[in-house]
């Protein structure tokens, strides 16, 4: 800890606020049209003026997501549990798995709408999609890789498929599981945001349409920003999730106490 | 546990006749060939063999993992070829898994056995302040040595209430004095319970040490080349060793293995 965490943390952030002050001088400098190119005061000062709309919008892209990866997750996991225990599902099922990403968001989103209205179903369902996949595939790994000699010794005392599922390949594939969940975190609030552009009176997806219409690009940026935030808040929400749920595998550091005899 | 049960023949396990090859390209290579043996309540048997004879593949099928080609299992005088559940094992590798506290691993292995998880839990604690590993009861596998996961291995193997104990080659891994160390601690503690016991080894001193009785295997396929029951009277003294008789019967197991007699 210490030093190299601050490194880690640190480094990208003062990137990142050398990169805003460039642009923010540059737009100072070159007087550049505000609704070409706002300048990072332009944008807080709107987010500042829209707080309580945006806030309520993103309260409700935030449930949304939420909702959308929870659902992803169930779905995703339970898909790799059948396709790993049914060998039969697996050749039939599993290649077509990618097809079903292979489908552009937006088009699967406007049929979604055409079946199901406007409302919250075919918004989730649309999530669902998206986050169940690389969940499904990274579990699917990890269910695949349990070591062999556990394996073994399950078979050896005659412990049933169950037993080895419960007891050796479940757990052995979490820490897969969650290399997945952490890219469908990634990719869950824009894609929440494309749902709600589509059609939907609340969320930044709403907003960004809103602001797009008005030629407001301070706006836009706006509900850029909020997106970021969301989805780092997701991404660290998993994060923290992994940390919490996988403590067996030795840390890089320390924990090989060598305890003697 | 079980104690020592007298059965109709006062054979534990009994394998009579047991051949099993497998394929190997288009061939077929031949592992055991018609092998007997028999294993008596409460005694300790030692299968010792060059590596490759299949001393392995005969734990898999008594293990019901595997079904051989002609032969039978029998345990307690009843046929059980290719049923699992029968037995306990202990492997090479301690096979511990990584995500159940040392404590867990004990008790989820008794829970397959047939006990009920409060039982399992408490068995678990009270061999584990017995064997002087209390203090790690809740800690991960991995913060023990070697020689600690193997006795936390057999005590797991002891306490499962099956009719026979398999263990192979488990101290194999081990470094010489952890290994000496390992043969002490195991004879004590066989010695105060009796099971029946089937155990795998490379090394000769180990089988003389530990066994009541003593197969020595060819090379594959492997076929009982004699059968030597073990003179020293029980309890084993440590320093067995020294006794001339252990010395000639070294040299006979050695040159029944080099294939000179």
């Amino acid at each position: 800890m210490g030093n190299k965490t601050l490194r880690t943390i640190g480094l990208p952030v003062v990137t990142l606020i050398a990169f805003i002050g460039l642009w923010q001088l540059y737009c100072n400098l070159s007087g550049i049209a505000d609704y070409t190119l706002p300048a990072p005061s332009d944008i807080a000062k709107r987010m500042a003026d829209d707080r309580e709309l945006l806030w309520s919008h993103f309260a409700a892209t935030l449930k949304l997501s939420f909702m959308g990866l929870g659902l992803g997750l169930l779905v995703g996991a339970a898909i790799a549990v059948i396709i790993h225990s049914v060998p039969l599902f697996r050749e039939a099922v599993a290649p077509l798995l990618v097809i079903s990403q292979n489908i552009p968001l937006i088009a699967l989103g406007a049929l979604l709408m055409i079946w199901f209205g406007f409302d919250l179903t075919p918004k989730l369902i649309l999530l669902v999609i998206v986050c169940f996949f690389p969940v499904t595939m990274s579990m699917l790994t990890g269910l695949g890789q349990a070591e062999p000699h556990l394996r073994e010794y399950l078979g050896m005392i005659g412990a049933s498929r169950w037993e080895r599922m419960k007891r050796l390949e479940f757990p052995a594939s979490l820490p897969y599981l969650f290399t997945g969940l952490k890219m469908a975190a990634t990719y869950v609030v824009s894609s929440a945001t494309v749902a709600e552009w589509l059609g939907a009176n609340k969320g930044i997806g709403y907003y960004l349409q809103l602001r797009f219409k008005g030629f407001d690009a301070a706006g836009v940026f706006g509900s850029i920003v909020c997106i970021i935030a969301l989805s780092l808040v997701f991404f660290g929400i998993v994060a923290l999730l992994e940390r919490f749920i996988i403590r067996w595998r030795p840390s890089s550091r320390g924990e090989w106490k060598a305890v003697s005899k | 546990m079980n104690g020592p049960k007298d059965s109709d023949n006062g054979y534990k396990l009994v394998v009579d006749g047991i051949a099993k090859s497998y394929k190997r390209g288009k061939e077929r290579v031949p592992v055991l060939d018609e092998l007997s043996l028999n294993v008596r309540a409460g005694e300790f048997v030692t299968l010792i063999g060059p590596s490759g004879s299949g001393k392995s593949t005969l734990f898999r099928l008594i293990g019901g993992v595997e079904k051989p080609d002609g032969g039978r299992v029998l345990i307690d005088g009843g046929d059980v070829t290719g049923k699992s559940g029968l037995i306990s094992y202990m492997p090479q590798q301690a096979a511990l898994f990584p995500w159940l506290s040392v404590a867990g691993n004990i008790a989820s292995a008794l829970v397959t056995a047939g006990a009920s998880k409060q039982e399992a839990k408490a068995l678990a604690a009270e061999w584990l302040d017995r064997i002087g590993l209390g203090a790690f009861e809740a800690e991960y596998p991995h913060v023990l040595s070697g020689g600690m996961q193997q006795r936390v291995s057999f005590l797991r193997a002891l306490l499962m209430k099956r009719d026979l104990m398999c263990l192979d080659e488990p101290f194999a891994a081990l470094d010489a004095l952890t290994r000496a160390d390992m043969q002490k601690w195991l004879l004590e503690l066989w010695e105060a319970d009796r099971r029946s016991v089937l155990f795998i080894t490379h090394s000769i001193e180990e089988a003389l040490l530990l066994s009541d009785r003593i197969y020595v295997l060819s090379a594959a396929p492997a076929r009982v080349v004699r059968e030597i029951a073990v003179p020293f009277a029980r309890p084993r003294r440590g320093d067995v060793w020294t006794d001339p008789a252990f010395i000639s019967l070294k040299q006979e197991v050695l040159a029944l293995l080099e294939g000179r007699r």
